[in-house]
């Protein structure tokens, strides 16, 4: 639970009836879902399911054509800092990794004086501190990715969207990242995340959202949705069947 | 000058440090730097807004700058001109033949480079960074200090392009400062003059001036861009 001091919370998110469509194809339609502090979500579904997409409308980068998106406290809105998001290709600033940070620390408001303070802190934490003077573009790609995870750590968010965060990444990077991911849960912040690895979505999953040609196929936890998934979409997709 | 060679005569009146020829250099690079500075603060800001918004007529907008950076000097030089004549809606200010209007009439030749190159560069930036930067809540007006800082190598090109532009340009000064020795000569309408005069030494010299401060502006450029590229490790 999130303290008093810390604020109150913005969860539960809360999506009714949300569809989006582009050029008269339906991307997602009449998702209903409400998805709470607890636990670590795991968004599942084949390319093109729309897990990207409900993502981005989640944390408010693209405005639903149909429905509603909410926090406890209001509609979601892209640039809230309470609501963080990770890219499956980090999209890093043309400067140091440390003011890649401090930047980012900048755009919520923080008195300079702490956003060194933070920063350094975030660079310690996750074994940054060698490459904090280093430009963020020549970093290597788990790098960049570490430090993407880093930058939305440092705004100590409540809710972490994640996009495929590891699909670039090899076994060591994607096992930095998923390390990270479990530093975030420890400190208190909500993981709602997409992936492609089934592994991996049992390694971090305790609840699943199943997505099938954009439309909400099951919602189950963890244990229960890799032993006998409820939809038929998604036991063909946890068998690797072709879904046509 | 008894020397019957142009180029040695050219040298030998750098070499004396002539008081004339240092006060035309010093007025040119005064007129021609305001101008850029004006153009920066104007154009960066502008430009960057530019490839960031959205709005009916925008396209006009951007073809407008584009076609503007190829704005005839003589004709800039006309239009200034005309504003700042005694009967013109700025006469009053007195400013026609001074070094005033000179800056301004460059700075409408440059303004247009420097708005449609940032643009440019801004636009490419924009288009990879969008998603991100809006996460971070760093959008419209809060965006363009990060944009226009992250795209500072490519700025430079649009930067001395400005400069080139400016330095190099006689019709618009000529028109709107008219020249006059000692108060609104430069370079370049000295060249033009002193050619026609015969006086080929001081033109020739005045050339090669303008050529060493165009060749060391870009080669201070070049080398800070390899600089900063060696120090990134990377092509930007």
């Amino acid at each position: 639970m999130v303290s008093a001091a810390e604020g109150s919370s913005i969860l539960p998110l809360t999506l009714r009836g949300v569809g989006y469509s582009v050029a008269g194809r339906v991307l997602l339609d009449a998702v209903d879902l409400e998805i709470g502090p607890e636990g670590r979500t795991l968004i599942l579904g084949a390319n093109g399911a729309g897990k990207s997409l409900l993502l981005r409308l989640c944390h408010g980068l693209l405005q639903p054509g149909a429905g509603s998106i909410r926090w406890s406290d209001g509609p979601t809105r892209a640039g809230d800092p309470r609501h963080a998001m990770v890219f499956q290709r980090p999209i890093l600033l043309r400067r140091s990794a440390r003011a890649n940070i401090l930047h980012a620390l900048a755009m919520i408001g923080l008195p300079a004086a702490e956003r060194r303070q933070r920063a350094e802190e975030t660079l310690a934490r996750f074994g940054l501190g060698a490459l904090a003077e280093r430009p963020a573009r020549v970093l290597s790609g788990g790098e960049q990715q570490r430090l993407a995870m880093a930058r939305a750590w440092s705004l100590k968010p409540q809710v972490l969207f994640l996009d495929e965060p590891t699909s670039a990444l090899d076994p060591a990077g994607t096992r930095a990242v998923e390390e990270m991911i479990a530093a975030f849960a420890e400190g208190g912040t909500k993981i709602v995340m997409t992936t492609h690895d089934l592994a991996q979505a049992r390694r971090l999953a305790d609840e699943v959202v199943f997505l099938h040609q954009g439309r909400l196929a099951e919602r189950t936890g963890a244990a229960e949705f890799f032993d006998m998934p409820a939809s038929a979409p998604a036991r063909s997709f946890l068998k690797g069947e072709l879904p046509w | 000058m008894s020397e019957s060679n142009p180029f040695v005569a050219a040298w030998l009146l750098i070499a004396s440090g002539d008081p004339t020829l240092a006060g035309i250099v010093a007025l040119s690079l005064r007129v021609t730097l305001s101008a850029l500075a004006i153009s920066l603060v104007i154009g960066l800001p502008c430009g960057a807004f530019l490839a960031m918004s959205r709005f009916p007529g925008r396209g006009l907008l951007v073809i407008g700058c584009n076609a503007l950076m190829g704005l005839p000097p003589v004709v800039a030089g006309l239009a200034i001109y005309l504003l700042l004549s005694r009967s013109g809606p700025l006469g009053p200010l007195g400013l026609l033949f001074t070094p005033s209007a000179m800056v301004m009439a460059q700075t409408v030749l440059i303004l247009p480079i420097v708005l449609s190159l940032s643009r440019q560069v801004v636009e490419d930036l924009w288009e990879e960074y969008e998603e991100q930067l809006r996460s971070l809540g760093c959008s419209g007006a809060r965006a363009i200090p990060t944009l226009l800082w992250d795209g500072r190598f490519s700025l430079i090109t649009a930067i001395l392009a400005g400069f080139g532009r400016a330095s190099a340009e006689v019709g618009a000064v000529l028109i709107v400062g008219g020249n006059i020795a000692g108060h609104t000569r430069t370079i370049t309408t000295a060249i033009a003059l002193e050619t026609a005069k015969g006086e080929l030494a001081l033109a020739l010299g005045l050339g090669i001036i303008l050529l060493g401060l165009t060749l060391i502006l870009n080669g201070g450029a070049y080398l800070m861009g390899q600089y900063a590229r060696r120090s990134a490790g990377q092509p930007w």
